[in-house]
């Protein structure tokens, strides 16, 4: 299959370059071809002239035939080439002056046109024109038979250089042809690459469909791939639906069985009977979070394609989740320190932005030791609005923030912490779908500090 | 006699293509190695041995190593033998009978031959890869200025007709001219000039009423004018006679201005040459700046385009294959008839 590696345009050169040398051979071969026959028309015409000059100087007595060449028959020719001459004169068989070898015509020219032939002779090729001529000699009319040779080195010399020429013509032919077919598989291939260089450019959650002009050729492929996108658009929305909606099925009756179980807790005086139900109470609140985190994260997905372009104040946003979140934090004596010195606008999704602050917060809860303290900053610097967060937790454990980040993905030093590995992963994927960004790396003294950017509006 | 034999074997010759009998050759030399001989290149020339031997010295201080073998013969008997093969072995074929160079040439016994970068010749001083002029030779008439006697000297061939018809008895059998029948170089002279003037045939008739003497080289009527034998001499080869006739001496060389041909003497290395090397390197040799000089400096008017641009009246006859038409037989014998009539009266 080496014809499949070819590269479409290698093909249209590859193609486009045999046409071009196909013809170049053929208009060097017709040039040759014709000047090659007009050379040697030329050299018969002049050749014929002299013959016919010699022919008509003939003059029949009772003596016998006579001749009177004349001068300007041989010197004409000797002027438009330096070639040789021969020539001979036949009287009813009988050579009356001249070369006596020179050959004879084939066959005995008619009329009064000469015939022209080629024949070696005297170690070159020869091409003769012969007339025949009747004379009356002594009441008796005699065939007289005129041949007139000559060497063929000036038609030679002309077809050299006509070759030369039509060398030179298909060369440049070619070359003209080169140069064009470059234009013209650049020119034909554009849409394709204009076409490729569009779909390359989309974002990898860009799933609209392809609407860049193309031409004719191309719209089946432009359809098939739109077709394509489509139905990768809708199973990944049936997917993100079917999440949510698991997740939503899983949360309510998880807090009814959370409610159900603190009321047993309540009731129960069994100390082991205890235990076990606070057991369930922390499963089943993590089970809640997951599910809720689950929820969020198909929540980011779905909502970053139409994103909500509302003005925000980031700081107001971490203000709510870090109040929401503070009763949790009170649970293991941990402080929620929120430094909020102004109004930090931009421009996002509420939902989202909520979203992210808290499973950042929640993060940094859930791996801070108790009767500790966790530092928010919200500052508006430069162009981007900064959230700080830094917590005494147990830092990245030498893991990139790359890895953290990633769907399912959790720390090597966490084991102990219950945990679904996709709240970074929101993070992350909601500072992308505003334009900000999102950096993990430890903190001086032990512990983490996340910092989450976004432009300011 | 002998050369009426030997334009009688020359027609021979041309009818038939090949002649049987070993050429006559009027000198053979040979010019020793100065150092051990390690190579001896033949030439085979119609120009005197004294006008060529300084280009031979010359061309043996370049080459010490080298022995020239140099002969003469009369342009029909050089012709005869490149023709029979009856001379192999000769590498530089010289001659001034245009016409028969021309054919042997034409007829495929001369051997292509590149000349090197610096020499230039002109493209009507050269035929094919295988003709190369050296010499251009105005061929002239000769006047003894005593004979003459204070009548006005001719320019054209009109003035010399009248001069004759005027006074015939002061040039009764003391005109002299080629016998063309006899001389390869005369016919040459005779044929070109009767296509190029309407005046030949009627200096013919005229000269043929004072009871002409016929030579056969150039060499013989400038003697015989010298002693005073003749008084005119038509178609004298200039080159001979202007060392013979220095400026206030009684011969006075004249080109007609009506039309003055120049013969060009060419070389050409036959197909049979033992030593083609040495024979391409002995042309180049005559056509680079050394042998210009001595061609020079020998009397010949060597190549060059100048002296026609300067002097309309000469034309150099055309090395084409045209000057192949006088030699044919037809041609040749229709122009001898008439001629001979012209000419010689019994």
């Amino acid at each position: 299959m080496r014809s499949a590696a070819l590269s479409l345009r290698q093909r249209l050169m590859l193609q486009l370059l045999v046409i071009a040398a196909v013809l170049a051979v053929l208009l060097y071969l017709t040039v040759r071809t014709v000047a090659g026959r007009a050379a040697e028309a030329t050299q018969d015409g002049i050749l014929g002239a002299a013959t016919i000059a010699i022919a008509e100087q003939l003059r029949g007595s009772e003596a016998g035939v006579s001749v009177d060449i004349p001068y300007s028959a041989f010197s004409i020719l000797g002027s438009i080439s330096e070639d040789r001459i021969f020539y001979r004169i036949d009287v009813a068989g009988q050579t009356l002056t001249g070369y006596d070898d020179l050959p004879l015509p084939p066959k005995p020219p008619q009329g009064q046109a000469p015939v022209y032939y080629t024949s070696d002779y005297k170690q070159a090729e020869v091409r003769i024109s012969a007339v025949s001529r009747p004379v009356l000699v002594a009441n008796r009319v005699e065939p007289v038979l005129v041949m007139v040779g000559q060497t063929r080195l000036g038609q030679a010399a002309i077809a050299a250089q006509v070759a030369k020429v039509a060398a030179g013509l298909g060369i440049g032919f070619f070359a003209i042809a080169l140069v064009l077919s470059l234009v013209s598989a650049r020119s034909v291939l554009r849409p394709i690459d204009l076409l490729a260089a569009a779909v390359g450019r989309r974002g990898p959650r860009d799933l609209r469909s392809v609407e860049h002009p193309t031409p004719k050729e191309l719209r089946p492929l432009v359809v098939s791939l739109n077709g394509f996108i489509a139905r990768l658009r809708a199973a990944l929305s049936r997917t993100e639906t079917f999440i949510a909606e698991a997740a939503h099925h899983i949360r309510t009756p998880l807090a009814t069985v959370r409610t159900q179980t603190e009321i047993a807790l309540r009731q129960s005086e069994d100390e082991a009977t205890r235990r076990t139900l606070r057991a369930v109470i922390r499963a089943v609140e993590e089970s809640s979070r997951s599910a809720g985190q689950l929820l969020d994260h198909a929540t980011v997905i779905y909502r970053a394609e139409r994103l909500a372009d509302e003005a925000l104040d980031l700081a107001g946003v971490v203000r709510g989740v870090t109040e929401a979140l503070r009763p949790t934090a009170e649970l293991k004596d941990i402080a929620l320190r929120l430094d909020a010195p102004g109004p930090v606008p931009v421009r996002g999704d509420r939902m989202l932005l909520e979203s992210a602050v808290r499973n950042l917060l929640d993060n940094a809860v859930k791996y801070s030791p108790d009767d500790s303290e966790i530092g928010i900053a919200v500052r508006a610097e430069g162009a981007r609005a900064t959230l700080r967060v830094q917590d005494r937790g147990r830092g990245l454990g030498g893991k990139a923030k790359a890895d953290l980040a990633e769907r399912f993905h959790r720390g090597g030093n966490v084991a102990d912490v219950v945990g679904s590995g996709l709240g970074l992963t929101i993070v992350e994927e909601v500072a992308t779908a505003h334009g900000g960004s999102f950096d993990l790396s430890d903190r001086e003294g032990g512990g983490t500090c996340a910092l989450f950017t976004l432009p300011l509006r | 006699m002998r050369a009426v034999h030997a334009a009688l074997a020359l027609i021979a010759a041309l009818m038939l293509g090949t002649a049987a009998r070993a050429f006559d050759m009027e000198e053979d030399h040979v010019f020793p190695a100065a150092t051990a001989q390690v190579a001896q290149l033949s030439i085979l020339s119609t120009t005197d041995t004294a006008v060529f031997g300084p280009l031979i010295a010359a061309y043996q201080a370049r080459h010490p190593g080298v022995a020239v073998r140099y002969t003469v013969a009369s342009s029909q008997q050089i012709y005869l033998a490149v023709t029979a093969a009856a001379a192999p072995g000769y590498d530089v074929v010289i001659s001034s009978a245009m016409d028969l160079q021309m054919k042997l040439a034409n007829d495929g016994y001369a051997r292509a031959h590149a000349l090197p970068p610096g020499v230039a010749l002109p493209g009507w001083a050269q035929w094919q890869d295988r003709l190369f002029a050296f010499a251009q030779e105005p061929v002239v008439v000769l006047l003894s200025r005593a004979a003459l006697k204070g009548l006005a000297l001719p320019h054209t061939r009109r003035d010399l007709i009248a001069l004759l018809r005027d006074d015939p008895d002061r040039f009764r059998g003391r005109v002299g001219t080629y016998d063309v029948r006899a001389s390869g170089t005369g016919y040459l002279f005779a044929t070109q000039e009767a296509r190029q003037s309407d005046s030949f045939w009627r200096l013919a008739e005229v000269m043929g009423t004072l009871a002409p003497r016929l030579y056969t080289s150039s060499a013989d009527m400038i003697a015989d004018l010298k002693s005073g034998a003749l008084v005119l001499a038509t178609n004298v080869i200039g080159s001979y006679a202007a060392p013979q006739f220095p400026p206030g001496s009684d011969g006075q060389i004249v080109e007609l201005q009506d039309l003055t041909l120049t013969l060009l003497r060419t070389a050409f290395i036959p197909r049979t040459a033992q030593r083609p090397d040495l024979g391409g390197g002995f042309i180049d040799f005559l056509l680079g700046p050394e042998g210009y000089r001595l061609i020079l400096a020998s009397g010949l008017p060597p190549i060059g385009g100048a002296a026609f641009s300067d002097a309309p009246h000469l034309r150099p006859i055309r090395l084409d294959p045209g000057l192949l038409v006088y030699l044919d037989r037809l041609k040749r014998q229709n122009f001898l008839e008439e001629w001979t009539a012209a000419l010689v009266r019994h």
